[in-house]
């Protein structure tokens, strides 16, 4: 729907109208609904309202999400998945007796929302006591966020098919292979409760990607954004079909300790597992790779890294899990991890204040920074190319996993576009690397830093950071292709 | 009212030029419980209950999903996906064309004895604590979790071709974990498997058949006793994997490369490609002659996660050949891949998350069939050996050809015999040569139907249950150690 109106719920309550015969509707109905969210802000907290009204609990919290999504998704140069969806989720949690629980429902009528509250409640009270739960926030004020564009709400079907046949019909020129995805989406989440706290977020997102096969190489692009006028399939296509045709005739190269060059997709896929690190209930629980190790120099001198949910190039919602404001947190410091990220009851515990970064009640994980924003450099990719006699440029990283949680060992493999890099240039696309590297001793060689940017992986959020150039990278064995 | 959404949807699609139509309407209850060293974490209730349109006009795919259940909503979200199909059109190169399939009415539910939901909240947070107290009553565990979750699918499947298929299924799984943190060093012990444990289609008399706290201690001695075990060596070792780990090997070095939409391209910008182009179909050796591995989804394998009557496009449930005796004989197919590489008919695994996500081929039970030999007969065959178990890491390249794997435990065995324990265990491979040195399988007695209730596939990502029956197997020069290797 274009006009950015929403239909109101007692509308939709009411359901077909009677004067018109069920065909009539059908035909008529699908471009009011076609993109857009379901549900006004003022409908949202209606419905908060009822719920809070209706539960019995001593207090309640009401969390609702409305979403609308939609994705075009192309291979073998042809749309062949395209989808969209219409979701609500309205999520309780009732405090009884100093005990906690959550329900949800994804229905709106009131036994439906009598029942949610019911429910909750319920199970809170069959549980043992919780020691360190503390009453339910009341209300807080939040800075603006601005991330809702009207450009990427009223993005609709036929905007993504025409710039997916744009960018199939650029790969079959050149006799290439796209595959990726298009995708456009808006939300609106509230978090209320019964004492007077409210809070709203509404955004939108938008992102394209995009895969160019050849017989024996293949190149990647990617990018995300709020607003889908950042967002440009050609430029993202022609970058991927310039990665394929670089990587052509991939030479085999014998793993060992390189130089190398990670684009910010990679830094940010490899980097993103460090996120939980910086919970202080993952320190306190011992899992964290920062036991033992805050206040100390493990990275390099110039690693400084922020958790800040307000930086320009960052996404989400100005509060935590329970409705407390996010605040901007130095995590590292010129080498030195010297703050983590607390939620209320994590706070309290360990005595000092919260941070803002709780998760949602009741949860076994604390809290966690969600908005990394890495301190950047100056130089560019091409700069850490020419400065390199012998290295490896990897443009994207896959199948992450930790293989040691303290050492923070993680094992992946590079995958579309890499290459050797030879006395400062690009030699050749050499076929793909398993790599076993600490994060904690990669975050030690950076030799050379790029502007934080707003990168977009497959294994991590969305983060701000730099392409990195790293020396000693290990990279343990060889694949195929 | 299922009924009436679902005929709303194909009346609706088909007039606003559907060629074909499918409606799913999936009603799903959740139950998750999370504790941590003596306190409940998670408590949480959830339902869900909403259609998924799935369209073919102008010749193109359409999908629209909705939870707003009114005649209005329904007819609007049918509409929508056929829009949605009549965009896809725009880069069409040919009509889909689909498999052949038979017309079904039925209805199915797979069986269980104790219906988890009716099962008190109280009693199952309670034997999660008494799991807990034990793990944390060994000295040095320094964190102790256990989880449990329980999931009940509603589902109704009704196509423009006539189908009308009801089906109930209802999930259970549970597992603890012990971790120790000493020495500069996070060790750690999962029961009865890691990442949330064993899951299976049954009901709360699976979480009784594990005798958690039982092995609470155990597996916390374990997790203490690793930081004083010797380091898994590096270099070429003879290894035997115990079940769990070897499901999850079979799940990512032959599941996912089976999936025939990775194999055409379809997943080549997410989760990638397969080496096993159709070219290789009933060619390549893909394993020793001892292998046989199914993709079986019938109730008949097991209560897997991968166990129903039909699929999300209304194909009944088959069991289909992967590996015969190591060569490669089948893919996961669905009507429309079936079609393209001019199988007669779809093998049935098309499979959807939830009623807001595409149905997408998906694994269904992959499993190792049984060999012949006893597990203490085998370990007295082996001279010198690795034994890793219980899966820590896994990995493997975007064509499922380059894997490594860590498991939490390993036992050196010498002159037929388990020795001192191994920490940080590993290997790695490519996935034929490590299916062509499997010498040996262990007989039904050691034959368990695992459960993977995490895999991702697709954009946007579906998770998904799968199973996969697995005995401990023997494989020979098999690379260890190197994710540890400086």
């Amino acid at each position: 729907m274009k006009s950015g109106k929403k239909k109101s719920r007692s509308s939709r309550a009411r359901g077909s109208q009677g004067a018109k015969t069920h065909t009539q509707t059908a035909l008529g109905s699908a471009a009011k609904t076609e993109n857009s969210a379901r549900f006004t802000l003022s409908e949202l907290q209606h419905i908060a309202d009822r719920v809070i009204g209706f539960s019995e609990a001593d207090e309640t919290e009401i969390e609702i999400d409305s979403t609308t999504d939609a994705l075009t998704r192309f291979a073998n140069n042809t749309i062949h998945q395209n989808v969209a969806e219409h979701m609500l989720a309205i999520s309780v949690r009732a405090v009884v007796d100093g005990r906690t629980a959550r329900a949800t429902t994804n229905k709106t009528d009131e036994e439906s929302l009598r029942r949610v509250a019911a429910a909750a409640a319920t199970l809170a009270r069959h549980q043992p006591e919780n020691p360190d739960l503390l009453p339910i926030l009341g209300p807080q004020k939040y800075q603006k966020l601005m991330r809702y564009f009207p450009a990427t709400a009223t993005e609709n079907p036929m905007d993504r098919a025409r710039a997916v046949t744009r960018v199939c019909k650029m790969a079959e020129k050149v006799k290439q292979t796209a595959a990726g995805i298009f995708s456009s989406g808006v939300h609106q989440s509230i978090l209320a409760n019964s004492e007077g706290l409210f809070a709203s977020h509404q955004y939108t997102d938008a992102e394209f990607s995009i895969t160019i096969l050849e017989d024996n190489s293949s190149g990647w692009a990617k990018a995300n954004s709020p607003d889908i006028r950042d967002i440009d399939p050609d430029a993202l296509a022609e970058r991927a079909s310039n990665k394929a045709i670089a990587s052509r005739k991939p030479r085999d190269l014998e793993p060992g300790h390189y130089t190398a060059i990670l684009e910010p997709s990679a830094v940010l896929d490899i980097i993103g597992s460090l996120f939980y690190d910086f919970s202080a209930t993952a320190v306190a629980d011992k899992r964290s790779c920062l036991n033992d190790r805050m206040g100390k120099k493990i990275f390099g001198e110039n690693i400084t890294l922020w958790d800040d949910v307000h930086h320009p190039l960052q996404l989400g919602a100005p509060y935590d899990g329970e409705g407390m404001p996010r605040q901007k947190i130095l995590l590292v410091d010129r080498g030195v991890p010297n703050n983590l990220v607390y939620s209320r009851a994590t706070a309290k515990k360990m005595k000092t204040k919260p941070t803002g970064h709780g998760l949602p009640l009741p949860n076994e994980f604390g809290e966690a920074p969600m908005n990394l924003v890495f301190a950047g450099g100056d130089k560019t990719v091409d700069d850490m190319v020419r400065s390199t006699e012998r290295g490896i440029l990897v443009t994207r990283a896959w199948y992450i996993r930790e293989v040691d949680p303290y050492e923070k060992i993680l094992t992946g493999m590079t995958r579309d576009g890499t290459f050797l890099v030879e006395n400062g240039r690009i030699a050749s696309g050499i076929r793909n690397f398993r790599f076993n590297q600490s994060v904690i001793e990669m975050l030690s060689n950076v030799e050379m830093l790029g502007p934080a940017v707003r990168a977009a992986g497959e294994e991590s959020f969305e983060m701000v950071v730099p392409a990195m150039k790293v020396r000693d990278f290990h990279f343990s064995e060889v694949t195929k292709f | 009212m299922m009924r009436d959404w679902a005929a709303w949807a194909i009346e609706t699609a088909k007039l606003r030029g559907a060629t074909y139509a499918d409606a799913r309407v999936m009603d799903t209850r959740q139950r998750e419980i999370t504790t941590k060293n003596g306190e409940v974490g998670t408590l949480l209730e959830s339902e869900s209950l909403g259609i998924g349109i799935r369209v073919i006009a102008s010749g193109a795919w359409g999908f629209a999903s909705t939870d707003r259940l009114t005649r209005e909503g329904v007819q609007a979200c049918a509409a929508q996906a056929v829009n949605i199909a009549k965009a896809s059109a725009l880069a069409k190169h040919a009509d889909v064309a689909l498999a052949r399939e038979d017309v079904y009415v039925d209805t199915w539910q797979n069986p269980f004895v104790k219906d988890p939901f009716r099962i008190p909240v109280e009693r199952q947070i309670d034997l999660l604590l008494r799991a807990d107290k034990e793990m944390l009553a060994v000295k040095g565990v320094t964190l102790a979790e256990g989880s449990m979750m329980f999931r009940k699918i509603d589902q109704l499947f009704v196509s423009s071709s006539g189908s009308v298929i009801h089906q109930v299924k209802m999930q259970s799984g549970a597992g603890i974990v012990a971790t120790s943190f000493a020495k500069s060093e996070i060790q750690k012990r999962s029961y009865p498997n890691s990442f949330g444990g064993q899951h299976s289609l049954q009901g709360y008399e699976l979480i009784e058949s594990f005798d958690l706290v039982g092995n609470a201690q155990r597996i916390g001695g374990e997790a203490v006793a690793l930081h004083s075990a010797a380091q898994c060596p590096e270099g070429s070792s003879t290894i035997i994997l115990a079940g769990s780990q070897l499901g999850l090997q079979i799940h990512e070095s032959v599941g996912h490369p089976i999936e025939l939409d990775r194999v055409l391209g379809q997943e080549a910008n997410f989760a990638g490609m397969s080496f096993l182009t159709v070219d290789k179909l009933r060619k390549l050796k893909y394993a020793s002659d001892i292998v046989n591995v199914v993709a079986d989804a019938r109730l008949e394998h097991g209560p897997g996660l991968g166990t129903f009557a039909y699929d999300d496009e209304g194909v009944p449930a088959q069991c289909t050949p992967i590996i015969t005796n190591g060569l490669f004989t089948g893919y996961l197919s669905n009507r429309e891949t079936a079609a393209a590489i001019g199988e007669t008919r779809s093998s049935g695994t098309m499979r959807t998350e939830n009623w807001n996500r595409l149905p997408m081929i998906r694994m269904t039970n992959i499993s190792l069939n049984p060999g012949t030999w006893k597990y203490d007969d085998l370990i007295a065959d082996t001279d010198e050996a690795i034994l890793m178990e219980t899966n820590r890491s896994w990995s493997i390249d975007d064509r499922r050809y380059h894997f490594q794997f860590s498991t939490e435990i390993g036992w050196e065995i010498k002159g037929g015999k388990r020795g001192r324990m191994i920490k940080n265990p590993s290997y790695s491979g490519i996935t034929t040569e490590f299916w062509n040195s499997c010498d040996a399988i262990c007989s039904r007695d050691h034959w368990t139907l695992w459960g993977t209730p995490n895999c991702g596939k697709g954009q946007p990502m579906q998770t998904m249950g799968t199973g996969h029956g697995a005995s401990p197997s023997r494989f020979r020069n098999i690379k260890v150690g190197v994710a540890f290797a400086k």
